[in-house]
């Protein structure tokens, strides 16, 4: 495995924990002995319309893929069937190793606790500043007592420690999505799931928001990002070796070369 | 079964942070405060209501169940004799503690009612009335009857058990009118609360969802609204038994004219009864809410 020196992220004007980031790889690793998410003929119909069908994927271990596609393709669909929100309609969907369809309730939280998401409008606590909002994991885990330094260390590396007393609403795109990020590694889940993460910000800011994805991979986190930015993934695949998923048709395919 | 310490905490005062995550909300809080208010007040007159009858039921039954009358209507030549055989005879009755002749004072009071004061009761023709108060298990009724029949034929014996049932039961139903309405009140609240919680939680679907994506389980969700409406419901609760209290208190004072209508009301330590109501209403409120909320979460999952 992997572990960033702090160097990448430093030259970005970013500071960061290097002791923190270690202590997550170490909880993350497990030696790639399972798929930590597995799809299986996956077929999802919604409103009497099959968005996709047999559809299978399986995501290793410390794995880096993109997700790409046309609008509408069912992309959002598919990493919500990877994170249980949505249950498949045929097949099976497999999460760490258990079925999504046969988890219970309270199993579904457990699962979610491990697999940190990036929603593409990022989905925060509005009435809450922007460091609880990223701690919230830690609280409903009943963790909070691991909050404190952490959430000091977590929120200077993605830049935002100025903000932290601010609400969401005052922050600008691209603090959102890095806040949305540090909420999504704060339980030091073993998966990252985004959904268009720099959508709604400049070539500068996705620049920054990919840095800190590859660093998590370089961690050994599994990270699953959603995107049509073509230049992004070009970009990410010189700093990582990353799988690019193309969703077209109904089908899941390799993407070729040319990307 | 291994009972966590921090969830019976949890399950009595609440979860603080799960509350923080679910902003406040101005309507659902007014609606829970003026309805724990409002049947808490309401709570507390049947209450009163309730210990009034049981109080009116006991005394009626203390009463009459332990006394009888004895009506003696003879011709004024034979009048003295025959209350004489008849007080002799009463004492002589087993199961019978003493019997004494009512004074013409006496007579007169209760006849003042219906005739006014400074009735000439020599001049008319009433019945002299014997109290006849029992002891231990009472006197044999059929076996008095015959033996007055035969000594005392003027004498007619009243045992009470005529109007004294018909009236112990009225007041007794009269109470349980007052428990169910209380019962009732109990109901009303908790689908009052029911559905403030439901509106609450879908004016929060969005936190809801938020909550969810980042690992929470129902009950920590649940958690979040129970406290706060329970937290509600008491208050409210407190305000209605309060202002109940005190009109209770307001209302006119017991006498032997306005009888069971002005004794509604607390007597000693009965005023405690109704400081029951805010911790009910706040049980009720934790239930309803729970329940209304594991349901919610339930079918929006």
């Amino acid at each position: 495995m992997s572990v960033s020196n702090g160097k990448d992220l430093r030259t970005l004007d970013l500071r960061y924990d290097c002791n923190l980031l270690q202590i997550w790889a170490k909880r993350a690793g497990n030696g790639g002995e399972f798929t930590v998410i597995e799809l299986e003929d996956v077929a999802y119909s919604y409103g009497g319309a099959e968005l996709f069908a047999q559809l299978n994927l399986s995501l290793a271990p410390g794995s880096f893929h993109f997700l790409t596609g046309p609008s509408g393709a069912g992309k959002t669909t598919l990493l919500k069937l990877c994170y249980g929100e949505l249950l498949a309609t045929s097949g099976q969907v497999r999460l760490f190793g258990e079925d999504a369809a046969s988890l219970p309730r309270d199993g579904v939280a457990m699962v979610r606790r491990r697999i940190g998401v990036v929603h593409q409008d990022c989905q925060f606590l509005d009435h809450l500043p922007v460091s609880e909002n990223i701690a919230l994991p830690l609280k409903v885990a009943g963790r909070e007592d691991e909050t404190g330094n952490n959430l000091d260390d977590l929120m200077m590396w993605v830049g935002l420690k100025a903000q932290a007393n601010q609400t969401p609403p005052q922050l600008s795109g691209g603090e959102r999505q890095r806040a949305a990020l540090a909420r999504a590694v704060i339980m030091s889940p073993e998966v990252i799931i985004a959904d268009e993460p720099t959508g709604n910000v400049d070539w500068e800011m996705s620049q920054r928001l990919l840095t800190l994805l590859v660093e998590l991979n370089k961690m050994g986190k599994t990270v699953l990002i959603a995107t049509h930015d073509l230049n992004l993934i070009r970009t990410a695949k010189n700093q990582v070796s990353a799988r690019v998923l193309r969703l077209k048709d109904r089908r899941l395919q390799l993407a070729g070369a040319e990307l | 079964m291994r009972v966590d310490p921090r969830q019976l905490l949890d399950l009595v005062v609440g979860d603080p942070q799960a509350e923080r995550a679910v902003p406040p909300t101005g309507f659902t809080a007014r609606l829970t405060l003026f309805t724990a208010a409002a049947m808490a007040f309401l709570a507390v007159f049947a209450l009163a209501l309730s210990m009034a009858t049981g109080r009116l039921a006991d005394r009626w039954s203390e009463e009459l169940a332990r006394t009888s009358t004895l009506r003696i209507s003879a011709p004024a030549d034979q009048a003295a004799a025959q209350l004489r055989a008849a007080i002799t005879l009463l004492e002589t009755t087993p199961g019978i503690a003493a019997a004494r002749a009512l004074t013409p004072d006496e007579q007169r009071s209760l006849l003042e009612p219906w005739f006014g004061p400074d009735l000439p009761l020599e001049s008319l023709p009433i019945p002299q009335l014997v109290e006849i108060i029992e002891e231990g298990g009472g006197y044999d009724a059929t076996g008095l009857r015959a033996r007055l029949q035969a000594e005392v034929p003027g004498a007619v014996l009243d045992d009470h058990t005529r109007w004294r049932e018909p009236l112990i039961s009225a007041a007794g139903r009269l109470r349980s009118l007052g428990w169910f309405a209380i019962l009732l009140i109990g109901a009303a609240t908790a689908a009052m609360i029911t559905l403030a919680a439901q509106s609450a939680l879908a004016a929060n679907a969005q936190v809801i969802r938020v909550m969810r994506l980042v690992g929470a389980e129902d009950g920590y969700i649940a958690r979040a609204f129970v406290r706060r409406f329970t937290g509600r419901a008491f208050l409210g609760a407190l305000g209605g038994t309060v202002i109940g209290m005190l009109a209770v208190a307001l209302l006119p004072r017991a006498d032997d004219i306005g009888g069971f209508l002005t004794d509604v009301g607390f007597r000693g330590a009965g005023w405690l009864w109704p400081l029951l109501v805010p911790p009910l209403a706040a049980v009720v409120a934790f239930f309803a809410t729970r329940a209304a909320a594991l349901r919610t979460l339930k079918e929006q999952s």
